[in-house]
């Protein structure tokens, strides 16, 4: 059966879904990534559709359901490299994936990433001292 | 079937039948006239009376899509391409073929001073195939002009929508005309492949030249900001004009999350302080 690998990079994971999604792949993934994120406590979750030509609403609901999930385990998610089709699909549809944060390439989602990661630390730093 | 003579009575009277269409013609045209020349004209005349006879001589009038017409078809529609690629008006074109009548039915009267009932047969013969001519030449007429403003409307889309890099990751798409939603689609997925190419985050789409924005137009441009959010770019809407502000809020459209700017200058000010840039006096 097909898997969609996780990859650890620093304190984020990085998903890459090149295969059609279906019900049964949704769960191995949530149940494979939530794991991974408490495993490897990580902070950030990068998810890179650029191989998807076609999206539909169940991805959609997929995407909005990670980050939720991801969101209570205290890690933030980022969708980089969308297809513009994909977009303009995606919006013709209604789906504008509220909540989720989006970046043009995985590079970007990263310095996202860091960037949240860092403001984070300069609070908690504050209320500390 | 009805058999008509007008074959032979145009083959009979060719010479003087083509002078004196010729001339009505230029007549009829008038002003019009310095658009053709006139040897052009004696020409398209000549081919017309030319295929008309070869068709008589050969078919019924009953049918024009007919094989035996497929000649005289092609040279009327020739012709109305021609002119109305030339300039001339509808009327103007179908006059070439109307005109015919009255030199024809004057060789007609010549033919049959004494019978006047094949003269009235043969003129109704005439009058309802020359109509059927000239309403055909106005067809071809509106075909090809249909034809010219589908090209200018395909090519007015094409200039319309340039998207231009006004610093590293900063896009400017300056919006000019009324938009549609064939011209969204095009301006969408325009904006949207520039984003990727450029690896661009930041997109100033400015409306100065959008005369008018009513739902639809917003619409599309709610929906254009929300895909370059889903690509991970942030979209600003600038230019708006004080008219067009109070027509958003009169139509009660939303346009929360999305940063408006008055004009393009504020708006790039705002893109450069996005990307923690600063423009100092040299």
């Amino acid at each position: 059966m097909d898997r969609i690998p996780i990859l650890r990079i620093g304190p984020f994971l990085l998903v890459t879904i090149q295969v059609d999604m279906h019900d049964q792949l949704a769960m191995v993934l949530q149940d494979e990534l939530t794991a991974r994120i408490v495993r490897d406590s990580a902070r950030g979750v990068l998810i890179d559709i650029s191989s998807l030509d076609i999206v539909d609403s169940f991805i959609g609901r997929m995407l909005s359901n990670i980050a939720g999930m991801a969101r209570v385990l205290d890690a933030e998610t980022v969708v980089v490299g969308m297809q513009p089709s994909v977009a303009i699909t995606l919006v013709e549809l209604g789906l504008s994936l509220p909540g989720i944060r989006t970046a043009l390439n995985v590079d970007r989602g990263m310095e996202l990433l860091q960037k949240s990661l860092e403001s984070e630390g300069a609070t908690a730093g504050e209320q500390n001292g | 079937m009805r058999k008509t003579r007008l074959a032979d009575i145009i083959e009979k009277y060719e010479s003087s039948l083509l002078s004196d269409w010729v001339d009505i013609q230029t007549k009829a045209l008038g002003r019009a006239g310095g658009r053709i020349t006139d040897s052009a004209l004696r020409d398209n005349s000549h081919d017309f009376v030319q295929a008309l006879r070869l068709s008589l001589s050969t078919a019924s009038t009953d049918d024009l899509q007919a094989p035996a017409w497929a000649g005289l078809r092609d040279i009327l529609a020739n012709l109305s391409r021609q002119r109305a690629v030339m300039g001339f008006s509808p009327a103007e074109t179908a006059t070439f073929v109307f005109s015919f009548k009255s030199a024809l039915f004057k060789r007609l009267r010549e033919a049959y001073p004494d019978d006047a009932e094949t003269l009235a047969e043969e003129t109704w013969l005439a009058t309802d195939l020359l109509d059927r001519l000239g309403l055909f030449t106005t067809e071809v007429y509106q075909k090809s002009r249909e034809d010219v403003i589908i090209r200018q409307q395909q090519e007015m889309l094409e200039l319309s929508t340039p998207v231009v890099e006004l610093w590293p990751g900063i896009l400017a798409l300056p919006l000019i005309g009324t938009l549609d939603s064939a011209r969204t689609q095009v301006v969408m997925q325009n904006l949207l492949e520039a984003l990727v190419a450029k690896s661009a985050d930041l997109a100033i789409v400015d409306i100065t030249g959008v005369p008018t924005v009513d739902t639809l137009v917003a619409q599309h441009l709610l929906k254009t900001v929300s895909a370059a959010r889903l690509m991970g770019a942030e979209c600003i809407i600038s230019g708006i004009r004080p008219q067009i502000a109070q027509t958003i809020i009169h139509l009660g459209v939303d346009l929360a999350g999305v940063i408006t700017k008055a004009n393009l200058a504020d708006a790039f000010r705002l893109a450069l302080r996005k990307k923690s840039l600063v423009v100092t006096k040299a």
